[in-house]
């Protein structure tokens, strides 16, 4: 176990590393700051000035190498615009990001498990139908439209659900959170629902299989034949199965959430992560960029590390010390 | 072979089960397909009865009739299965629930697929005893202890721990064997529960299983193409061909003698029945897909007695005292045995 989370360790740190020369050099291929954040009509000395302040003079292996080193010193670099750490920047942003991501996971769980496993007990039932249709329609509609329109009865019409902002929050280990509140919940809400109508539609697809599958296995027809109730087979002997593919994609989802809440974000002006790095992208502010990028690497590294040790939880077949 | 052994009727007085004309009929997008047409035998108290028959006979659908756990498509569409007097076909699924695992139990086919693969030992057979008896968690769990020790399970206080993957598949059978003993049943359905291991393995848990149904009383139907198995264990024998009994009667009765033409072949195709060099002898062509059996007796197509009446279906009846049989030319001299 030990060894095994060892050895996860030193893999990660090499994907962090190759991740970080690729997004630092990829970041650099892009545009020029000094364009946009010099005015047009300083002149050369001041232009030169400024590029050495912001130490774009020197070569670019030079900069990665003090980008590197500052990084391990927890210094991705200063933002250009609003001349704060950028790593500071974005973790005041990242509590807002991380719990609308977390609330539209517990949505898509909450309301994904039932209705797979319901549609996959009774597949020929019009309510499972229904429930499959619903489901294609939550994958193919679009984020934004469906946030639109969530506003527009919600908010505007209906007038029950605030349509922007964060709205009232309690701070805990230094960071500001919604969900604590009541006003918070209910500006949560609308942006939770919105950005987890995909994975609902995932989860009850992933379940709904699952159960049609597993309950073809002989270890189910072996509970039945020992007589146990229905419940306990369903609840335990196939529910119990089906969780490990289940928390292996929600998993795995959980960082795309993350990574892509910027739609969401931005149409109910949510403050989080996901607005910022848009606008970071507008300026071409580029340690936030990377700082950005290198925070969501660790993220999905995190993830899925998680997601390993839970799988290694759930499945007693699965031998971390192995392979 | 005396003559008073062949008299002795091998239905003694109140069955553990019986089953009369039973037919479960799979209704499929193809057509119907009739997996048991017709099957009847009785399961004497503390006997075993082997049920065998080629692959597709019908044999594990007539072992799931009998605990009611035909799935749909499938469903029992005629006959009866009576234990001890009462109509399994016509319980409620909460009464057959009361049933199954605790009289009547059945062991599966395959040990690397019975058990729950996320579920320990453990949990699976205190599950099993706290679904038929209100005892606490630490009585079942001394049961369950207590019963894998007797099916020949070495240290059961640790192995409780494991889960399925950690034992070999002898060690998983003996689980689900002791599984199936959990509440003293009546009657176990086997379905060929030891097809899937090697032989030595198989002889152990035959002479076990034997053990165990003598001192505890159970009957025992076990369902396999193994005419040697059926042999050492069985007391009485029902073989299957096309989803019907085609012969019925003592084990040793009938392989000494067979009546019906498919179960002499049978007997000719089993490897030390052969002598030595000869070609292993196997019954000409396949069976008979049951969507569209023929009209007429339905191994006629392979039979080497076929004849003009064959082409009406042959009723069983009891051709020699005690001793059943599908067929209109069932052979009667023993010289003919050879030969069929
Ligand atoms: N769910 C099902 N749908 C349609 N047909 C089925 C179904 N289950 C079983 N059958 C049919 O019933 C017939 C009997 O099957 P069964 O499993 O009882 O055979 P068996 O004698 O146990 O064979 P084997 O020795 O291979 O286990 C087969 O021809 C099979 O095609
Ligand atoms: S009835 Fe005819 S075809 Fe059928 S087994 Fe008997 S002899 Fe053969
Ligand atoms: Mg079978």
């Amino acid at each position: 176990m030990s060894v095994y989370l060892l050895r996860r360790l030193i893999q990660a740190l090499g994907v962090v590393l190759v991740m970080s020369l690729i997004v630092f050099i990829g970041v650099f291929a892009i545009g020029d700051p000094v364009e946009i954040l010099i005015s047009p009509d300083a002149d050369q000395i001041e232009r030169e000035r400024a590029i050495v302040a912001l130490g774009l003079d020197k070569p670019l292996w030079l900069q990665y190498l003090s980008f590197l080193g500052n990084a391990l010193r927890g210094d991705l670099g200063r933002s250009f615009v609003f001349n704060e750490p950028a790593l500071q920047l974005i973790l005041n942003r990242m509590p807002a990001t991380l719990e609308l991501a977390f609330g539209a996971m517990f949505l898509a769980l909450l309301v994904g498990l039932p209705l797979g496993l319901y549609a996959g007990l009774k597949p020929n039932s019009p309510v499972s139908k229904g429930i499959m249709a619903g489901s294609i329609l939550g994958f193919s509609l679009p984020t934004f439209w469906v946030g639109l329109m969530l506003i527009m009865v919600f908010a505007v019409q209906l007038g029950w659900l605030p349509s922007t902002g964060r709205g009232e929050t309690r701070e805990i280990l230094g960071m500001r959170w919604s969900f604590l509140t009541r006003d918070g919940l209910a500006h949560m809400a609308m942006p939770a629902l919105n950005l987890a109508l995909f994975k609902i539609s995932l989860v009850i697809r992933l379940t709904r299989a699952g159960v049609r599958e597993t309950m073809l296995m002989d270890y189910v027809k072996f509970a039945r034949a020992k007589g146990l109730s229905p419940a306990r087979v369903t609840f335990v002997h196939v529910f119990k199965n089906i969780l490990i593919p289940v928390v292996t994609v929600v998993g795995l989802e959980l960082g795309s959430t993350i990574a892509f809440s910027v739609v969401t974000e931005s149409v109910f002006a949510w403050p989080g992560m996901g607005k910022l790095i848009i606008d970071s992208i507008n300026v071409l502010d580029r340690p936030v960029i990377v700082a950005y990028l290198m925070i969501i690497v660790l993220m999905f590294i995190t993830i899925n590390l998680v997601v390993d040790l839970t799988y290694s939880v759930l499945d007693p077949r699965v031998r971390l010390e192995g392979k | 072979m005396t003559a008073a052994s062949i008299s002795a009727s091998p239905i003694s007085a109140a069955p553990t089960l019986e089953v009369r004309n039973l037919q479960t009929h799979f209704f499929t997008r193809a057509g119907v397909v009739k997996a048991v047409d017709g099957v009847s035998f009785t399961v004497p108290r503390g006997k075993v009865l082997g049920l065998v028959g080629e692959s597709g006979s019908g044999k594990t659908v007539t072992g799931f009739s009998i605990i009611g756990l035909v799935d749909p498509p499938g469903r029992i569409v005629g006959g009866e299965i009576l234990y001890q007097g009462k109509n399994l076909a016509s319980l409620s699924e909460e009464e057959m629930r009361h049933l199954r695992g605790n009289r009547i139990a059945m062991i599966f086919q395959d040990p690397m697929m019975t058990l729950n693969p996320v579920l320990r030992i453990d949990t699976q057979m205190i599950e099993t005893v706290r679904a038929h008896t209100k005892v606490s968690h630490e009585e079942a769990r001394q049961r369950a202890r207590d019963t894998l020790g007797m099916v020949g399970i070495p240290s059961p206080d640790e192995r409780l721990k494991s889960y399925p993957h950690q034992f070999s598949g002898g060690m998983r059978q003996r689980v689900a064997i002791a599984i199936a003993l959990l509440h003293r049943p009546e009657l176990i359905v086997a379905d060929e529960p030891t097809t899937a291991l090697d032989v030595t393995i198989q002889g152990q848990i035959l002479a076990e299983v034997q053990k165990l149904a003598a001192t505890t009383g159970t009957s025992l139907i076990w369902i396999t193409h193994d005419l040697s198995v059926v042999a050492g264990l069985a007391d009485e024998i029902a073989v299957m061909y096309a989803g019907r009994v085609v012969e019925h009667g003592l084990v040793e009765q009938v392989l000494d003698r067979p009546l019906h033409p498919y179960t002499a072949g049978l007997i000719g195709s089993v490897p030390s029945r052969n002598k030595r060099g000869e070609p292993l002898r196997q019954i000409p062509g396949m069976t008979p897909s049951l969507l569209s059996l023929p009209a007429g007796c339905a191994f006629r197509s392979r039979c080497p007695r076929a004849g003009e009446e064959c082409g009406i279906e042959p009723p069983i009846r009891e051709i020699l005292p005690g001793r059943d049989a599908r067929c209109h030319r069932p052979i009667l001299e023993a010289a003919e045995v050879a030969s069929a």
